[in-house]
């Protein structure tokens, strides 16, 4: 057996080893180092680009809009973001002009003797007033996306509740920016191929974005695009690489040399996309003696930034699951991407559900606290069960809710770990002035793309038989989750050979398929599935090509095999026939959802606000945990970044809207010190579309935790926080608040 | 300037400024790309490398501080194709998703290794809090060290390794 246990990843040994090979690691010959040009305001008119005549220039390449071959547009869901600024900036931060140098230091230096002067315009920065306002930045209205839930009639069902007695609890949830922080940061070289086509080597998880992307660019489609080894993604190397490689080939075109881009750290900070922030207000009617969902009216408003980037898609992932995982007859969500001059938000795990989830979570609390009730009792009261039916309409089966809840509660039974807390400044003798407390919440995550999304993208996969191994070609890439390990063992698992006989081919557009983008939770699950098929359809046609019976094993059929020509096949994703209409984003949102429940033990500091976590347990529905050791860690991963959105990740922006803590020193992820012990219990709900019954687990584990993290607080400290980041000074303000 | 020093148990020679950065005379000088930038200051850890035995950021290094010394690298851990015990419990035990952090903390486990052979989790903790990770949550790099740990008996011998460790 391969599937089910724990295959050591097969990267592994070149990642311990030190010889994996990053962007940065590869050095073209003649290769040339760019910077990036930015703009220095939010918004304004750029009268020149001028450089400085003190400099010196000879082996300096400056290039500017002007000089892109193609279109000037980095080609998404709209083509509304520019390569290079031209004429206009949009947000700080901004891309104006690129330099190429000999040497990194001098493209540095370069950059800061390129001087652009603006006109200054007045930017629009707050997201409540950017629907609709005479100040445009985006199409007529602002608005990147609108999407309207309407399940029921929420207006009447609220206004008939509360006559007959109901209670109406209202009230706004807040989150901030977050930043994906991947240690790698982003990084790209373009190198002219000989046949006039150019070649991108870089940290993605989506080669096919940049295809199509940097067709446009390029004017041509000779172009292939390979993965390197990635140091993290998390979303934030979903549709950022475009850009990178756009300016990486825009250079690469002018001088005609290899040029690679690496992102200095707080350039990286400073210049990609980060979570959305939200401003999220729910207004609900529940029954007085038991907490259930009455009727609910929720408003969500996201900030997408200056340009689109895949904001829409993050607003829907944000209305369909803005419930949280609770039955209710009449639910109307109205969500609104409002665009700001603010740098682009985008991709980052979870897209939009970490946002509502919290929200939602904190709600079902407050919801207790009004009601006097229990808040596990006020969750349980209202947990979705088999067969009911969420917002879109989409009748539930093979619920996990009630699972995960029992089966964390039980795994919270075992004693408390030591606590690493009490070794810090403060901790130990002076514990009298900490406060423990825990908390729960619970999430559901639809995996893979919404509706019709898997249908529309057809991903594909070739699965080959080459001398007497096996090669997968697919376009999902390894970002640090195993899909080079997940492939080969489903590949051997339906072979039944040895999972060394099996890898996946480079991750490079010339030979692999697009098998759709790396993202959504759906590699695993969707991609995989289209591979495994793709190993049932090979067996077949070696059978075809060589005779044998059904049962014959592939070995004995490989054996009979005279040609030594490779032996491909393709599978592509089967439309499961899933109902869903855009219009009304009504139907079945998700071919399956999974289901988690967080359990954190936590303690505050009085003094200082600080929030230190002792232990964090998860039940995570996976479907089937393919490699239980490398589900487990996307798992803690997942939860570990969720506690730094709870409590230590904010951006803090300066006047122009720019990242102004754009350093590790302070922007501050959690440490091995800031983790808690985690128990991470996989429940197995097989979904029966999933190769050997997998489900999505990647983005999951980031929903909650900040919520269950804002319940133990509460039940510390008495104080109720309905924003993110708690920070300690925001925990300790509402200390005070409270005394 | 050219600058001498011991890396990874072989003498190399660089012309290099002397102020230049330890990282970048690894990297780009010496190809031993091994160890990783992830911010140039000091706080990822991903470019850790001991240097006598003591595990130092190399991007906060000036290379003549070097001079005359040993550095050790991840690409020094193994030995003949023979896995140090701290990358074997790595691979064993899930301790690397992307990787990227995975140099920085072998070398820091390594100085922990010969400092302390018999660590309680939170002292992991504490030894690891310079290397940031963001794939992990650290369960299993903590778990892996602590396994690597209690084996440590059992370790390949590795006299120059053992060496420069104990130096500190
Ligand atoms: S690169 Fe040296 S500590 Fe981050
Ligand atoms: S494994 Fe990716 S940062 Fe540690």
């Amino acid at each position: 057996m391969i599937i089910g246990h724990d295959i050591v990843r097969v990267d592994g040994r070149a990642k311990v080893t030190g010889v994996a090979r990053y962007v940065d690691d590869v050095r073209p010959d003649g290769c040339l180092y760019a910077a990036t040009v930015r703009s220095t305001i939010a918004h304004g008119r750029i009268l020149g680009i001028d450089l400085d005549p003190a400099f010196d220039w000879t082996d300096v390449t400056v290039a500017t809009a002007a000089d892109i071959p193609g279109e000037n547009v980095v080609a998404l869901m709209t083509d509304d973001q520019p390569v290079l600024a031209d004429g206009i900036v949009r947000h700080v931060s901004e891309p104006v002009a690129l330099v190429a140098a000999p040497t990194r230091d001098k493209a540095l230096a370069a950059v800061a003797h390129v001087v652009v002067r603006y006109a200054p315009l007045e930017p629009l920065f707050d997201p409540e007033v950017s629907e609709g306002n005479a100040h445009r930045i985006f199409g007529d209205d602002n608005l990147f996306s609108r999407i309207d839930i309407r399940h029921g009639d929420a207006d009447a069902a609220m206004a008939a509740a509360e006559r007959d007695g109901a209670l109406v609890i209202e009230a706004t949830y807040r989150t901030g920016l977050q930043e994906q922080l991947y240690i790698e940061p982003q990084g790209m070289i373009a190198e002219p191929r000989a046949d006039g086509g150019m070649t991108f080597f870089g940290s993605m998880q989506c080669p096919y974005y940049i295809v199509k992307a940097l067709g446009r660019v390029l004017g041509h489609d000779r172009l292939n695009v390979v993965q390197a080894a990635t140091g993290g993604g998390f979303g934030g190397k979903e549709e950022y690489p475009s850009m990178v490689a756009a300016h990486a080939a825009v250079l690469a075109v002018k001088t005609g040399r290899p040029v690679k881009l690496i992102y200095r750290r707080d350039e990286d900070l400073r210049a990609t996309t980060k979570r959305h922030p939200a401003i999220m207000r729910y207004r609900t009617a529940v029954d007085r003696a038991t907490g259930k969902l009455l009727a609910a009216r929720v408003h969500l408003l996201f900030d997408g930034g200056a340009y689109n980037t895949l904001s829409p898609v993050v607003l829907s992932r944000g209305v369909i699951h803005a419930m949280g995982p609770y039955a209710c007859p009449h639910v109307w969500v109205d969500g609104r991407m409002v665009a700001t001059h603010t740098p682009p938000n985008g991709a980052f795990r979870g897209f939009g559900a970490p946002q509502v989830m919290f929200a939602a979570e904190r709600h079902m609390d407050r919801i207790a606290r009004a009601l006097g009730l229990d808040p596990l009792a006020v969750r349980q009261a209202n947990l979705y069960r088999d067969g009911d039916v969420t917002p879109t309409g989409q009748r539930l089966v093979d619920v996990g809710a009630g699972e995960v809840v029992r089966r964390a509660l039980a795994a919270a039974e075992a004693p408390l770990p030591a606590f690493a807390g009490t070794h810090r400044p403060g901790g130990g003798g002076e514990a009298a002035r900490r406060r423990a407390g825990r908390g729960l919440a619970i999430a559901w995550h639809g995996c893979g793309f919404t509706g019709n999304g898997e249908a529309a993208i057809e991903g594909k996969a070739d699965v080959a038989l080459e001398g007497d191994r096996v090669v997968v070609y697919s376009a999902s890439t390894d970002i640090g989750q195993g899909t080079d390990t997940i492939f080969p063992s489903i590949v051997a698992q339906v072979l039944g050979i040895a999972v060394d006989r099996v890898r996946n081919a480079p991750h490079d557009t010339d030979l692999v398929p697009d098998s759709g983008p790396t993202v959504a939770s759906r590699t695993a699950m969707v991609v995989g599935g289209v591979v495994k098929q793709g190993a049932e359809k090979l067996r077949e046609a070696l059978r075809a090509e060589v005779g044998g019976g059904p049962d014959e094993p592939f070995d004995a059929l490989v054996a009979r095999r005279k040609s030594s020509e490779p032996l491909r096949v393709r599978a592509q994703y089967q439309d499961q026939g899933a109902i869903w209409d855009r219009a009304t984003y009504q139907g079945e949102a998700y071919p399956t959802f999974g289901w988690s429940c967080v359990i954190v033990d936590l303690e505050v500091d009085l003094d200082t606000g600080e929030v230190l976590y002792r232990r964090l347990v998860q039940a995570t529905d996976v479907g089937r945990a393919l490699n239980p050791t490398l589900c487990s860690g996307q798992l803690e991963g997942g939860v570990l970044q969720a506690l730094g959105y709870a409590t230590s990740e904010e951006v803090v922006l300066d006047a122009q809207h720019g990242m102004r803590n754009d350093r590790l020193t302070n922007y501050i992820i959690p440490t091995a010190l800031d983790a808690p012990e985690m128990i991470t219990e996989m429940v197995e709900i097989p979904f029966a579309h999933g190769p050997f019954g997998a489900k999505g687990i990647g983005e999951i584990p980031h929903d909650v935790p900040a919520a269950a993290a804002a319940q133990a607080i509460e039940q510390a400290t008495g104080v109720s926080l309905d924003l993110l980041p708690m920070t300690p000074e925001r925990v300790l303000a509402a200390l005070m608040g409270d005394a | 300037m050219k600058i001498d020093f011991d890396l990874n148990g072989t003498p190399v020679s660089v012309d290099a400024p002397p102020m230049a950065r330890l990282l970048d005379v690894l990297r780009e000088d010496l190809r031993a790309t091994g160890s990783k930038e992830g911010c140039g200051e000091g706080e990822c850890g991903a470019c850790t490398v001991l240097i006598e035995g003591r595990a130092v950021n190399a991007c906060l290094v000036p290379v003549i501080q070097v001079s005359g010394q040993r550095v050790l690298t991840v690409e020094g851990l193994s030995r003949d194709e023979v896995l140090h015990p701290v990358q074997v419990a790595f691979l064993e035990h899930g301790g690397t998703q992307c990787g990227i952090c995975t140099p920085g903390f072998l070398v820091a486990a390594a100085e922990l290794l010969a400092k302390n052979p018999t660590p309680t989790r939170i002292e992991v903790r504490e030894a690891l809090a310079g290397n940031l990770c963001r794939c992990t949550g650290y369960q299993k790099i903590v778990d892996a060290v602590a396994a690597a740990l209690s084996g440590a008996a059992e370790a390949p011998g590795d006299a120059d390794l053992d060496r420069a460790s104990r130096t500190c």
